[in-house]
C-alpha cells in the first residue's frame, strides 16, 4: 500500500518535469526551500494579510500545501536513493567515503575563499554499505549541503541543510499536521479578533520547526529551538487580555529557559571541544573518541535539561499543561504532535553524543531512561484528576513523551522516533477531536461540568475520537500498539543488557494510558448530557483533517510491521519499512543499536495490560452512568484517608507549582530581587553619596578653617548633613566647582606619589 | 585607500565635522527652530556620508592594521602627538555612532524635551558626536582622554537641563563619578608615559613616526612598557579599570547610570545606553589590555568575577524596579556584564563577541529607550503599576517593543543573542593561564544570568504591554499609534537588529583580524 502511494508520487514528481527527480535527489539538497517557503509566508501575511480577501488565511494554505507536496517529494526522493544504494560488503570502502564526506568540512574551510559566495557543498550522498544484520541494509549517508556562517579565529560555525531517513520522516510529520492544523483552523479560529495574526504565526512557527528539522549544525539547531519556542509563546498567549493566558505563556517561556541553560552550556561543550558545529562530526567525533568520556556525559546530562524543558520530562513539565491556554489547534500542532518532540528529536539527531555519554550500549540504567521512565508515570497519574478534557491530552503527551524518552534511553532509537511519529496523529487526531467537542459546548473544555452523552449527538467527533483513543491506549491493530511494544520489547531486550526496572515502568504505563483514557471516553461521550448547549458535529474543515487524522491512528502503525516471530514470513517490501529509511545506517556516526524484534509474551502481555484497564474503568464509570454522577460517592478516595491523601496530592500537582512559581519565582522576584535593590540604593549608592557628602563636608571645613574670612556664605543654604545629599551635591554645582577640582588634583598629587614610590 | 586626501584628511574630517556643524547653527538665531534642525541632521547625514565613504575605502583584507592614519605633531612638550587611525575593531563602533547619531535627531524632530531649545539641545549632541567619534580613533593617550573627556560636559547638560525632576543630582553624579574614573586613568596614563622607553619599541613602526624618549603613542606602547615591572603594572591597570570600569559601568561602580538613564531625556538616554558605555569597554580591549597584557592576565579572574556578578545582581535589580526607564537602565549593568565576561577571557572569540555585544547592546538598548521615551510621553508617566494595554492603545509600538524585548532578551536570530552566547561560550576555554574552572563556573552563572533576563524583560512585556488598558488611560486621546519621526527613526534599527541577528559575520568578519592582531601582539597568540 506504502509502495503504491510512493509510486503516485514518484509519478507526480516526474511529470512536473525539470530536474526534480536525478537520481542524486535534487531536493535532498535544496531542503533549504521548505523552511524558507512559510517563513516567506509569515512576512506576506504580516505585510498583506489584513486586507487580503481571507484574512491571511489563504497565504497560510498555500504555503503550507506548498511544503507538504515537497515535503513527500522529499520523502520519495530519499527513499528512492536509499533504495539504490548499491550494498557491498567493503565495510572500510564505505568509511573512507563518509570521511572524505565528513572531513571535508575542514578542507573547504582552507579552499573555501576560491568559492565566494561561500555555497560549497562539503559532503554529498555517497553510496557504500556495510553488511549490517541480515544483509539488507546498505550504508547511507545523509546529504549534508552547508557554507560557513560565521568564523572566529580557528571556530568556524556552519550553517546548511542535512537529510536523512530522520529529516524527511520530521518534514512529513510537520507538514501533515501543520496542514491539517491549518484546516481545522479555518473554522476554529473564525471570526478571531487577531486571526491573520494566528495565522502568520501559524506560518513562523512551521518554518522554524522544518529549520529545526533540517539542521547540519548545532548551533543551528539551537536557534530554529529558540524560534519555535518564540512561536510557542506568542501562540499560548493568543488572547493576551486575559492575564491567565499571558501567565501560562510566560511559565512555558521561562521553563524552557531554564532548560536552556543546559542547552547553551552542552552545546558550548561539544562546538568548543570537538571545534566544530557541523551535527554529523560532532556524531562522528563522540562515537570514535574524539573527547573524552566525561565531556560528552557533561555534555549529554546538560542537553538532557534541554530535552525536560522543551519535552516536558521530569522536573520542568509544568508549563506544558499550562500552555493549553492557547487556541486548540496550537495545542494539537505545537504542543503535542510537533514542537515538543524537538527535544525528542535533539535526542535523535545527537544520539552517539548521548549513546557515549549514558553508556547506553552498556548499562542496564541510565539518567534518560529514568527520566523518561519516571515522567511517564508521574504524568499519567495527573491525566486521571483533570476535569479540563485539554488537561488530560496534555498530561498523556508528556507521558507519551517520556516514553519517546525512555525508548531512546534504553537503545530502542527506532522505536522512540517511531513512537513519535505515530503519536503526532493519534495525539493530534485528539486534540482536534478536544476542540471540536468546545467548539459545539460553549468553548468550554470541562468534562465534568459541559460534556457527557455526545456519542449520539456528535457522532463523527465521537469515531475519530475512539479511534485516536484506540491507538494512544495501544489496542491493535491501531497505531500506537505497534510502537509501544516495539519500545516494550526494546526495553525488555535492551543493549549489552536488558532494561528491567525500564520495562517494568513501561508496562504500568500502557495500563495506566488505557484506564485514562477510557475515564475521558466515559465522561465526554457516555450518560447524560450535562451542558446547556446543542451540540452537534463539526463543519466539513474541521471534520476533515478529524478523518485524516483518524485514518492515519489507524494505518500508521503498520509502517513498521515487525519482521521476527509471527511476521517473519511478511514480504521484505512491507515489514520493517520506518526502521529501513529512518534509522541510519552511516555506522562511522552512529552506533550499532541491537533491534529486539516482536517478543510475543510482551506483546500479549500490553494487550492484556490495556484490556484490564479498559475493563476495569469501564466497570467503575458504569456504575457512576447508572447513578448519574461523574464519580462514585463512596470510591476510593472517599472511604480512605491515604488515597484522599494521595488523591490531592494529584490534584496539586505533586506541589511542584508551588515550588516554582510560589517559592522559587515569587522569591526571587520578591525577597531576593528587592534585597538587591536596597543594597544599590543604600549601601552602594550610600557609598558613593556618602563619599560626596564627605568630599563636601572637607572642602567646606578647608574653607571654614584654612580659607577663613567668608565662612558665613558657605554656611548658608546648606543644612549640616542632614538636608539630603541631592542638595548637597547641588551646592558643588552651584559655584564651588574649584573647590572640588581642588580635591581631585589634591587626589590625583596623592596617587601620583604612590606612583613614584611603587617605582 | 587610494584616496590620498581620504587617506590624509579623511578620519580628521570625520571627527571634527560635526563641530562645523555645530558652528553654523552657532550663527543661526535661536528662534529658527527649524533650519537648527534641518543643519543638525545634514550636518550628521555629511558625517555619517564621509564614514561610509572612509568604510566603502577601507581595506578589509588588512582589517587588522590601522588605515587612513593621520600622525602629526601636537603638544611636543610631553611628546603627545595627533594620531588617528581607523581599524577592524573601531570600524563597528564608528558605523554605530554614525548610525544612531542621526536617527536620534530625526526623532527629536517633534520630541524637543522640555524646556525646549532645540539650538541648544542639538548643537550639544554635535559636540558629543565629535567626542564619541574622536574617541575611537584617536592613537595616542592624550588625544583619547581628551576626546573622553570631551563627552562628559554636553552629556551632563542634556541630564541637567533638559532632564527629569531628579536631573540635578543625577548629572552632577554621572559627572563627578566618571570624572573620578578619569583622574586615575589620567594618572595610569601618565605612569605608562613615564615609565615608556622608546628604544624599545621596534623598528617597523619607529621609522614611521617621531618617537621621543617617552612616548603616549598607543602603537608604541605596548612594546614600550613590556620592560615594566609586573607589580607596577598591576597598579597601572588598576587605575585604568577604574576609569574604564566605571564608564562601562561595572558592578559596583554601576549607580550613577540608573539614575542618569531615568533622568535623562530620551534622546540622552540613547545615546549614553548606545555609544557612551562603549567608551568603556572599548577602552578595555584598545588600551588596557594590548598595553599591560600581564596584568590584565592577573585582573582577569577579578574582571570575570565583577561581570557575572553585575549579570546576577543587575538582573535582579531590574526585577525590582518600578519604573520602566529605570528597569532598562539597570538590565544595561547586565548586558555590559556579558561584554566584559568576553573581553575577560582573553580569548579571540570572547573579545569578539564583546565587541559584538557592544554593538547589538547600542542598537537594542538605544531602542528600549526609544519606546520608553514615547510611552513617556503618551502617558506621561513610565510606573509599570500603571501602564498595561499598549498593545490595544498602540499595537505597533507594542510590537515594536515586544521585539526588542525578545532582542534583548537574547533571542537566537536577532542580534543580541550573538553578544551574549559567544560570551558564555569563550568562558569555557579563557585564555591559556587563566583559571578553566573559575572560568567554567562564570560559565554556568552567565548562562543563568539569560533565564533572569528572560524573567524581568517579560514581566515588563506583560505588564505594560499585555492585558487592557487601565481606566486612567482607557480614552486618553493623548495616546496615540507610532508618529512619522519616530517610524523613520525605528526602523533602521529594527532592520539592522535582525540583519546582525541573521548574519553576524557582517560584524565578527571585520573585527575578528584586528582583535586577533592585538591579542597575537600581546598575548603571544
Amino acid at each position: 500500500m506504502i509502495a503504491t502511494l510512493l509510486s503516485q508520487f514518484n509519478m507526480l514528481a516526474v511529470e512536473s518535469g525539470g530536474p526534480v527527480l536525478e537520481s542524486s535527489g535534487w531536493l535532498l539538497e535544496n531542503v533549504w526551500l521548505i523552511p524558507l517557503i512559510p517563513a516567506i509566508s509569515f512576512v506576506l501575511i504580516i505585510l498583506f494579510g489584513k486586507k487580503a480577501p481571507k484574512e491571511g488565511a489563504e497565504i497560510g494554505m498555500v504555503s503550507i500545501i506548498a511544503v507538504l507536496v515537497l515535503s513527500f517529494l522529499t520523502m520519495t526522493q530519499w527513499m528512492s536513493a536509499r533504495d539504490q544504494a548499491v550494498p557491498t560488503t567493503d565495510g572500510e570502502a564505505a568509511v573512507a567515503v563518509l570521511d572524505q564526506a565528513v572531513g571535508g568540512s575542514g578542507e573547504q574551510a582552507a579552499a573555501g575563499d576560491s568559492v565566494d559566495d561561500g555555497a560549497g557543498e562539503t559532503a554529498q550522498s555517497f553510496e557504500a554499505a556495510v553488511d549490517a544484520e541480515g544483509g539488507e541494509s546498505g550504508q547511507y549517508l545523509p546529504v549534508v549541503r552547508d557554507t560557513d556562517w560565521w568564523s572566529v579565529g580557528a571556530l568556524t560555525i556552519t550553517v546548511g541543510t542535512m537529510v536523512d531517513g530522520l529529516t524527511v520522516m520530521m518534514l512529513v510529520t510537520v507538514g501533515l499536521v501543520s496542514t491539517l492544523v491549518h484546516l481545522f483552523s479555518l473554522e476554529y479560529v473564525k471570526g478571531d479578533t487577531r486571526f491573520t495574526h494566528y495565522y502568520a504565526f501559524l506560518s513562523l512557527f512551521t518554518s522554524a520547526m522544518l529549520l529545526y528539522v533540517v539542521s547540519s549544525s548545532l548551533l543551528q539547531m539551537l536557534v530554529a529551538w529558540e524560534l519555535v519556542g518564540l512561536c510557542s509563546f506568542v501562540l499560548i498567549g493568543h488572547w493576551w487580555e486575559e492575564k491567565a493566558n499571558t501567565d501560562a505563556s510566560m511559565k512555558a517561556f521561562l521553563t524552557n529557559r531554564v532548560g536552556d541553560i543546559g542547552l547553551l552550556v552542552g552545546v558550548t561543550i561539544l562546538i568548543v571541544t570537538l571545534g566544530t558545529s557541523d551535527v554529523l562530526e560532532i556524531n562522528r567525533l563522540a562515537l570514535n573518541g574524539g573527547t573524552s568520556h566525561l565531556v560528552l556525559l557533561v555534555a549529554s546530562c546538560c542537553l538532557m535539561a534541554a530535552v525536560a524543558s522543551k519535552s516536558g520530562q521530569f522536573p520542568l513539565h509544568t508549563w506544558l499543561p499550562d500552555a493549553m491556554a492557547g487556541p486548540t489547534p496550537v495545542s494539537a500542532l505545537i504542543h503535542a504532535a510537533t514542537m515538543v518532540v524537538a527535544g525528542v528529536f535533539l535526542i535523535a539527531r545527537l544520539y552517539p553524543v548521548f549513546w557515549e555519554g549514558l553508556s547506553i550500549g552498556t548499562s542496564s540504567i541510565n539518567l534518560m531512561a529514568v527520566m523518561g521512565g519516571f515522567t511517564t508515570i508521574m504524568a499519567g497519574a495527573l491525566a486521571f484528576v483533570q476535569r479540563d478534557i485539554k488537561k488530560v491530552l496534555a498530561y498523556s503527551t508528556v507521558s507519551q513523551l517520556g516514553y519517546m524518552v525512555m525508548a531512546l534511553g534504553v537503545g530502542a532509537w527506532t522505536a522512540g522516533v517511531f513512537h513519535l511519529f505515530t503519536h503526532a496523529f493519534f495525539k493530534a487526531c485528539l486534540f482536534l477531536g478536544a476542540g471540536a467537542l468546545s467548539h459545539a459546548c460553549h468553548h468550554s473544555f470541562d468534562m465534568k461540568a459541559e460534556m457527557g452523552g455526545l456519542r449520539k449527538k456528535m457522532p463523527l467527533t465521537f469515531w475519530t475520537f475512539i479511534l485516536g483513543t484506540g491507538a494512544l491506549a495501544g489496542v491493535p491493530p491501531l497505531a500506537g500498539f505497534w510502537s509501544k511494544d516495539e519500545l516494550l520489547a526494546g526495553a525488555w531486550a535492551g543493549q549489552e543488557q536488558g532494561y528491567p526496572i525500564i520495562f517494568i515502568m513501561g508496562c504500568i504505563i500502557a495500563f495506566l494510558t488505557a484506564a485514562y483514557m477510557t475515564r475521558v471516553i466515559w465522561l465526554v461521550f457516555f450518560g447524560e448530557y450535562r451542558g446547556h448547549d446543542h451540540p452537534h458535529d463539526p463543519p466539513l474543515v474541521m471534520a476533515l483533517p478529524l478523518l485524516v487524522l483518524s485514518a492515519l491512528a489507524v494505518i500508521a502503525g503498520f509502517f513498521n510491521l515487525p519482521h521476527t516471530g509471527p511476521f517473519k514470513n511478511l514480504p521484505d517490501n512491507i515489514a520493517e519499512r520506518f526502521l529501513h529509511y529512518v534509522e541510519p545506517t552511516y555506522f562511522e556516526a552512529f552506533p550499532v543499536v541491537k533491534h529486539s524484534g516482536f517478543i510475543t509474551w510482551i506483546a500479549l502481555l500490553s494487550i492484556g495490560l490495556g484490556l484490564l484497564a479498559i475493563f476495569t474503568t469501564s466497570m467503575y464509570y458504569k456504575k457512576c452512568v447508572a447513578l448519574g454522577v461523574t464519580e462514585l460517592p463512596n470510591g476510593l478516595t472517599k472511604r480512605n484517608k491515604l488515597f484522599a491523601a494521595g488523591y490531592k496530592f494529584l490534584e496539586n500537582k505533586y506541589y511542584l507549582d508551588h515550588l516554582y512559581t510560589g517559592i522559587i519565582a515569587g522569591g526571587t522576584k520578591g525577597v531576593i530581587a528587592r534585597a538587591t535593590n536596597w543594597f544599590n540604593s543604600n549601601v552602594l549608592d550610600g557609598i558613593v553619596n556618602g563619599a560626596g557628602r564627605s568630599a563636601v563636608a572637607g572642602g567646606r571645613w578647608t574653607y571654614k578653617n584654612i580659607d577663613q574670612g567668608v565662612v558665613d556664605a558657605v554656611v548658608k543654604g546648606s543644612g549640616t548633613g542632614s538636608s539630603g545629599v541631592g542638595q548637597l551635591l547641588r551646592g558643588i554645582q552651584t559655584g564651588k566647582v574649584q573647590q572640588y577640582g581642588a580635591l581631585l588634583f589634591a587626589g590625583v598629587t596623592v596617587l601620583a606619589a604612590v606612583f613614584i614610590v611603587v617605582v | 585607500m587610494e584616496n590620498e586626501f581620504l587617506t590624509d584628511w579623511g578620519l580628521t574630517l570625520l571627527v571634527f565635522a560635526p563641530l562645523i556643524g555645530a558652528a553654523i547653527m552657532a550663527a543661526i538665531p535661536r528662534e529658527s527652530e527649524g533650519s537648527h534642525k534641518m543643519v543638525a541632521l545634514a550636518t550628521t547625514l555629511v558625517t555619517a556620508a564621509i564614514g561610509i565613504w572612509l568604510f566603502v575605502d577601507f581595506d578589509y583584507d588588512r582589517a587588522g592594521d590601522l588605515q587612513f592614519v593621520q600622525d602629526r605633531s601636537w603638544i611636543d612638550l610631553i611628546d603627545s602627538r595627533y594620531i588617528v587611525g581607523l581599524d577592524g575593531l573601531s570600524l563597528p563602533l564608528i558605523a554605530l555612532t554614525l548610525f544612531i547619531v542621526p536617527l536620534v535627531i530625526i526623532y527629536s524632530w517633534n520630541h524637543i524635551p522640555e524646556p525646549g531649545n532645540p539650538k541648544a539641545f542639538l548643537m550639544l549632541i554635535l559636540i558629543l558626536h565629535t567626542g564619541m567619534l574622536g574617541s575611537f580613533v584617536a592613537q595616542d593617550l592624550i588625544l583619547f582622554f581628551v576626546f573622553f573627556e570631551v563627552v562628559l560636559l554636553p552629556m551632563y547638560f542634556m541630564i541637567g537641563v533638559w532632564g527629569g525632576p531628579e536631573r540635578q543630582y543625577a548629572s552632577i553624579k554621572f559627572f563627578l563619578y566618571t570624572l573620578f574614573g578619569s583622574a586615575l586613568m589620567i594618572i595610569s596614563f601618565l605612569a605608562l608615559y613615564f615609565l615608556s622607553d622608546t628604544g624599545l619599541v621596534p623598528a617597523a613602526l619607529a621609522e614611521t613616526t617621531t618617537l621621543g624618549e617617552h612616548t603616549f603613542d598607543m602603537r608604541a606602547l605596548p612594546a614600550a612598557v613590556s620592560g615594566i615591572a609586573s607589580g607596577t603594572a598591576l597598579w597601572i591597570f588598576g587605575g585604568m579599570f577604574m576609569g574604564f570600569g566605571i564608564k562601562v559601568p561595572m558592578f559596583p561602580f554601576h549607580t550613577w547610570l540608573p539614575d542618569a538613564h531615568t533622568q535623562a531625556p530620551t534622546q540622552g538616554s540613547v545615546i549614553l545606553a548606545a555609544v557612551l558605555l562603549k567608551l568603556g569597554t572599548y577602552g578595555f580591549v584598545r588600551i588596557a589590555i594590548p598595553i599591560l597584557p600581564g596584568a590584565a592576565m592577573s585582573w582577569a579572574p577579578w574582571i570575570g568575577g565583577l561581570a557575572v556578578i553585575g549579570i546576577i545582581y543587575g538582573a535582579l535589580g531590574c526585577l525590582a524596579q518600578t519604573d520602566m526607564k529605570r528597569l532598562i537602565a539597570f538590565s544595561s549593568v547586565a548586558h555590559m556584564g556579558y561584554v566584559m565576561l568576553g573581553i575577560a577571557t582573553l580569548t579571540e572569540l570572547g573579545i569578539n563577541a564583546a565587541v559584538f555585544g557592544m554593538v547589538a547592546h547600542g542598537l537594542i538598548t538605544g531602542m528600549l529607550f526609544f519606546v520608553a521615551g514615547s510611552i513617556k510621553e503618551r502617558y506621561h508617566t513610565l510606573e509599570i503599576r500603571r501602564l498595561g494595554g499598549l498593545l490595544k492603545q498602540a499595537p505597533k509600538m507594542g510590537w515594536i517593543l515586544g521585539m526588542c524585548t525578545m532582542a534583548s532578551l537574547g533571542l537566537p536570530g536577532l542580534a543580541g543573542f550573538w553578544g551574549e552566547f559567544p560570551a558564555i561560550m569563550s568562558a569555557y576555554n579563557p585564555a591559556e593561564g587563566l583559571n578553566v574552572e573559575l572560568f567554567r563556573f562564570y560559565m554556568v552563572v552567565a548562562a543563568l544570568g539569560t533565564v533572569l533576563a528572560a524573567g524581568y524583560l517579560l514581566w515588563l512585556y506583560q505588564r505594560t504591554t499585555f492585558g487592557t488598558p487601565s481606566e486612567e488611560f482607557e480614552d486618553d486621546p493623548n495616546i496615540h499609534d507610532l508618529g512619522g519621526p519616530e517610524m523613520v527613526a525605528w526602523v533602521p534599527i529594527l532592520i539592522a537588529i535582525v540583519l546582525f541577528g541573521v548574519l553576524p559575520g557582517l560584524i565578527l568578519d571585520v573585527t575578528d583580524p584586528a582583535i586577533s592582531g592585538l591579542l597575537a601582539a600581546s598575548l603571544g597568540g
